[in-house]
């Protein structure tokens, strides 16, 4: 799977797709690959404050539990309702339907520290060869 | 993910394999083992419903023998020699003073006066240790880990893939018997036993041999559906039959009484370390004791979750995890003897939030009678 051009990402492997001041965020396929099978997902609720850095939510594999941290800080406006029901989502579609939150951004400035898609590919051979 | 813990690592002999098999590799017990192929929840499904082939090489092998061999076995474990037969094995733990274990083990009989047992790679090198320090007869011992890897076939189709590689009579060998055979072309010791609550066999044999053993099982059985499956299934498939985990449901800390293996422990057959203190708190009572239990409201427990019940906390998960093929939230949990009852509920605290379950019978999944031959 390709990863996609129009998105940013974290060294933690969330993408978030920026459009004005609303961020829409979600775990890479290689995220989704290291969790294995996804059984349960925790979000937090429409309202909540991220925070850049920080865990917001937490996706659990039948094996383990793993938070998953902000790329930027914002209020939640949206979860993905679906992945109650459909937790596995986020395996068969990371990029797209197994989406996690949608937040308005308060800081424009917070996605100077992440990286662009090649950059981000670049990370993940040097990761994987180490 | 250090370089300097890779290179600590032990690895079996089918590494390679694995790695090239696209497993993810994860460190147990001092090695480095595959967790998952396809994912934990197909590899699981294929052992309960076609079969697994599991690399378990990792585990311990110990070699002991000697004319006092089994009466040293005999004051080292719970379980009773005595009613050992050669050809047999029998699930059993080398007991402290207190009444813990030291390990669970499976030993096998290969002689009057021969034994190989089968322990967990962690505790493999404590075990021999243990054994060395109560050994006053001169009796032999040796940790043969080196000289075995070991295969775990398990599920329904374990008997009719492993017939087309061997001579042996596997439907003739009972339920925790074992017997010397050729598997695949190459000599071993064949037992129809697992940890996974389904029919199946573990086969230990020469480590060179590896490779041709495992591709020789997987092309026989490709047909009925058997895949390579990784310690993820191995540890969701006991857990779903309720088999203890040394570390998680076995400790120093916890008595064989407490931990449910009271059945292990053959009191009228003589002295054995543990066997007073195991006597007096039968006598007196249990501290805790091990319950199953499911979860109601949404939420996975893991272990060391604290529980609850009554508004106050009462004890810790010692495993949990969704039950993949049951289709549960599932854990094991130690809590006080007047509470453990099933049916009585309880919560589990999931990072902060107590989450409702209640208590189940155990095992949690047991399988329909198989075509083994009882005990």
């Amino acid at each position: 799977m390709s990863y996609p051009a129009e998105f940013l990402y974290t060294k933690d492997h969330e993408w978030v797709l920026v459009e004005a001041d609303r961020a829409t965020i979600g775990v890479t396929d290689y995220a989704q690959k290291e969790l294995g099978d996804v059984v349960f997902v925790e979000l937090p609720r429409v309202g909540d404050s991220v925070t850049a850095a920080q865990p917001f939510g937490v996706v659990e594999s039948v094996k383990a539990v793993s938070d998953v941290f902000a790329p930027v800080s914002g209020s939640v406006e949206e979860v993905n309702s679906r992945l109650q029901d459909k937790p596995e989502l986020v395996n068969s579609d990371p990029h797209g339907d197994g989406w996690l939150i949608r937040v308005r951004m308060t800081d424009p400035r917070g996605t100077e520290k992440l990286m662009a898609a090649d950059a981000y590919e670049t990370y993940l051979r040097e990761t994987q060869t180490r | 993910m250090t370089s300097q813990a890779d290179v600590a690592l032990k690895r079996t002999a089918l590494n390679t394999i694995h790695r090239a098999a696209g497993a993810k590799m994860v460190e147990f017990g001092g090695w480095e083992m595959p967790v998952e192929y396809s994912g934990i929840t197909e590899e699981h499904w294929a052992v309960r419903r076609a079969a697994g082939l599991f690399d378990v090489s990792h585990m311990g092998e110990i070699e002991i023998w000697g004319t006092s061999s089994p009466e040293l076995l005999q004051y080292l474990t719970a379980n009773d020699i005595a009613r050992l037969q050669i050809g047999q094995a029998q699930y059993t733990a080398l007991v402290y003073p207190q009444g813990s274990a030291v390990d669970d083990c499976v030993v096998h009989r290969l002689d009057r006066e021969r034994f190989l047992i089968c322990v967990n790679a962690a505790s493999t090198e404590k075990d021999f240790n243990w054994i060395m320090t109560h050994n006053v007869a001169e009796v032999g011992l040796r940790d043969a880990s080196a000289d075995y890897s070991q295969l775990a076939l398990q599920g329904p189709k374990a008997i009719e893939i492993l017939t087309r590689l061997t001579s042996a009579d596997l439907p003739g060998l009972r339920t925790y018997w074992f017997t010397r055979a050729v598997c695949a072309g190459v000599e071993g010791l064949i037992a129809r036993t697992g940890y996974t609550g389904e029919d199946g066999f573990e086969f230990y044999f020469p480590p060179e041999e590896s490779e041709r053993v495992w591709n020789a099982i997987l092309d026989a059985g490709r047909t009925q559906g058997v895949v390579p499956a990784g310690l993820g299934a191995r540890n969701t498939l006991r857990l779903e039959a309720a088999y203890p985990l040394y570390g998680h449901e076995l400790d120093e800390e916890t008595t064989l009484l407490e931990a449910g293996l009271g059945w292990i422990c053959k009191f009228d057959k003589g002295d054995f370390i543990g066997r007073a203190a195991l006597l007096a708190e039968r006598e007196q009572g249990l501290k805790k004791k091990l319950v199953g239990f499911e979860m109601i409201e949404r939420g996975i427990a893991r272990e060391g979750y604290p529980v609850w019940i009554g508004g106050r906390p009462v004890g810790k998960v010692t495993s949990g995890s969704p039950a993949p093929f049951l289709q549960k939230n599932i854990g094991l949990a130690y809590v006080p003897p007047e509470l453990a009852r099933v049916g009585v509920g309880l919560e589990i605290e999931i990072r902060g939030k107590k989450v409702a379950a209640w208590q189940v019978a155990l095992p949690f999944y047991k399988r329909a009678k198989s075509s083994a031959p009882a005990n």
